[in-house]
């Protein structure tokens, strides 16, 4: 039914490669614009590369295509991780992305709804990407699509009821073709997830639910590519992976360290990240620094 | 109104595999007759709205065109900021059905009134709102709904309300409908109380005040010809709705009159108050309580209109 190959097969180093690039591009774009959500941009950075490298069956050149895979990033707030995918996939031309947050532009602090080709939901209020995705995993049962929709949420997300509504629902529509990933990096705006909300154990929560659930590192690819391929896993359920992983991941200064929610980085903490994930050659756009 | 939709929607699903109908566990038995005729198409969701709303975003987005059913306070203000967000933001054809408008569901208690749904839904962007007038304005409509190329939202009332039309109306989003002509008084009516706008006509009609009424089957956007002709031609335009005086059809028109000003007609309003029903008792009560009976109507029109009779005395003299 599919209408053109995954046109990604990628190696697992060519995406380690991929998502350290990706990172310091994060950095810089947090930087130039001002924003925040740095850290949780960062922290599900080799969820997103995996995806996009290993897993979704997406075309750019067709990117509405009707039997392409789906994928919501419902942590909206990782804005600038989905843009950099798309852009790094060609979707778009990269030279966009340093128009992110400016004024007048198309790339927002949360994705609007189809700002660029390959955004498949408008984002940034939680809770809401996994009832939407669910809604297109049903459709693609009406429709006799062959199809997967892959929905990564936060930790944080999980307080949200109208996850858990659609937790519920998911699994009595016994749809294989769903994916819940969960960047489970234990913190969320201003306090441990953990301290906010009883979310631990978060997987049996899922599994207790009626979702077939995988543990897993979360900046592991080989772990995370052999999970989002063997989706649909035959068990006849949703499928939900948890995924833990660390806040602010790839850059030391940050790592686990929440300020980093709304801190902006300076100049000479993006050279330093920038040191830090190997990108060497010193294009780093900084503010100061003349557009191309 | 509520088997009109049911038997309405089956008609439509059948012709039209891009439906399916969303029910957020109630309508029990309503829609048998539609599940064998759109197998597949039918999805009780369960008491989880916001899932729902989500959910029929999502299936719209596919190319589907979902229509979500439950009680009216809890598909709207239940929910908000999913119509808000998945279906208004991201503009998608999703059809929103409230049963049990205003208080058609009285008895049950005010958890289960809807006085605030079309002020809240007619501030969203690229919402359309859309209150028939009787079970052939809901057929009409329904079918106006899912070809819309974006969110509409359509209140219903109960089961069982007096019929206005005796077939399918000429009907379109945005054009009011003229039930009745007349002169002197213009009866602006949303929804289900247009039944009780015909009665207040005839009342008048009875005391030699000529009556025109409108069903203003759609709140937003307003039939803003309709109501300039009103305001142009009538000594007295009322609104008429079981909805809060604040934000609703009163509230729409209120702020088009702001726009334009120095119009001839006086604007009297009639609506819900602003606060909870804490009794208990059915929609005729409820109507009484808040002076939503024709008898209640036609004097105060009258007594509008009596006044400007006399003012219009005292300046010839």
């Amino acid at each position: 039914m599919i209408s053109f190959k995954n046109p990604k097969t990628a190696t697992i180093d060519e995406m380690a490669a991929t998502a350290r690039r990706m990172r310091a591009k994060l950095v810089e774009m947090s930087h130039r614009a001002g924003t925040a959500h740095l850290a949780s941009s960062l922290s599900c950075v080799d969820i997103v590369v995996a995806a996009y490298y290993s897993a979704l069956r997406i075309d750019p050149r067709d990117p509405w295509a009707a039997d392409r895979d789906r994928f919501i990033l419902s942590k909206g707030h990782a804005a600038t991780t989905l843009y950099a995918a798309l852009a790094f996939r060609s979707f778009f031309p990269e030279a966009l992305l340093d128009t992110y947050a400016e004024a007048g532009g198309c790339l927002s602090e949360h994705p609007g709804p189809r700002c660029v080709p390959g955004i498949e939901a408008a984002t940034g209020s939680l809770g809401h990407g996994l009832p939407i995705g669910l809604g297109m995993a049903i459709a693609a049962r009406i429709q006799q699509r062959d199809y997967r929709v892959i929905v990564l949420l936060s930790d944080g997300e999980c307080n949200e009821g109208s996850v858990w509504e659609a937790a519920m629902f998911a699994p009595a529509q016994r749809l294989e073709n769903l994916v819940a990933i969960v960047d489970y990096n234990k913190w969320q705006a201003t306090d441990r997830s953990e301290q906010v909300m009883a979310l631990a154990p978060l997987a049996a929560k899922w599994q207790a639910f009626g979702w077939s659930t995988y543990e897993l590192d979360g900046h592991d690819l080989p772990a995370l590519c052999s999970a989002l391929q063997n989706t649909p896993d035959g068990s006849g359920k949703p499928v939900c992976i948890i995924a833990h992983t660390v806040k602010g991941r790839g850059v030391s200064f940050m790592e686990d360290d929440n300020n980093w929610h709304y801190r902006v980085p300076k100049a000479e903490e993006v050279a330093a990240a920038r040191r830090e994930l190997g990108q060497t050659t010193d294009d780093a756009k900084t503010k100061g620094h003349s557009r191309p | 109104m509520r088997n009109a939709f049911a038997q309405q929607i089956t008609a439509l699903a059948e012709q039209d595999e891009r439906i399916v109908l969303l029910s957020g566990d109630i309508g029990n038995r309503l829609f048998d007759d539609y599940k064998a005729r759109a197998s597949g198409r039918f999805l009780n969701c369960g008491v989880a709205e916001a899932n729902m709303i989500g959910m029929a975003a999502g299936m719209a987005s596919c190319g589907l065109r979902p229509v979500t059913y439950t009680i009216t306070p809890f598909t709207t203000t239940r929910c908000l900021e999913q119509i808000r967000v998945d279906l208004c933001y991201q503009h998608l054809p999703v059809v929103v059905v409230g049963v049990g408008a205003g208080l058609s569901y009285a008895s049950l208690g005010a958890t289960h009134h809807s006085c605030e749904d079309i002020a809240l839904l007619r501030s969203l962007p690229n919402m359309t709102v859309v209150c028939p007038g009787d079970a052939w304005e809901v057929r009409a409509a329904l079918q106006a709904a899912i070809e819309h190329d974006g969110p509409v939202y359509l209140r219903l009332g109960k089961k069982g309300e007096a019929l206005v039309h005796d077939r399918l109306p000429e009907f379109e989003l945005g054009k009011g409908i003229v039930i009745r002509e007349g002169h002197d008084a213009c009866l602006v009516s949303t929804g289900n109380m247009l039944p009780a706008a015909i009665e207040t006509a005839e009342k008048l009609q009875a005391d030699g005040v000529s009556t025109r009424v409108i069903s203003m089957h759609t709140v937003k956007p307003l039939d803003e010809r309709l109501i300039a002709d009103a305001f142009a031609r009538f000594r007295v335009v009322a609104t008429i709705e079981e909805h809060s005086l604040i934000g609703g059809l009163s509230g729409a028109v209120s702020e088009w009159l702001a726009d334009r000003g120095g119009q001839r007609a006086r604007l009297l309003r009639f609506g819900t108050s602003d606060c909870f029903l804490h009794e208990s008792g059915e929609q005729e009560y409820a109507r009484e309580r808040f002076g939503l009976t024709a008898h209640h109507m036609a004097s105060e029109i009258q007594a509008v209109l009596g006044a400007g009779r006399k003012l219009e005395h005292h300046w010839a003299a």
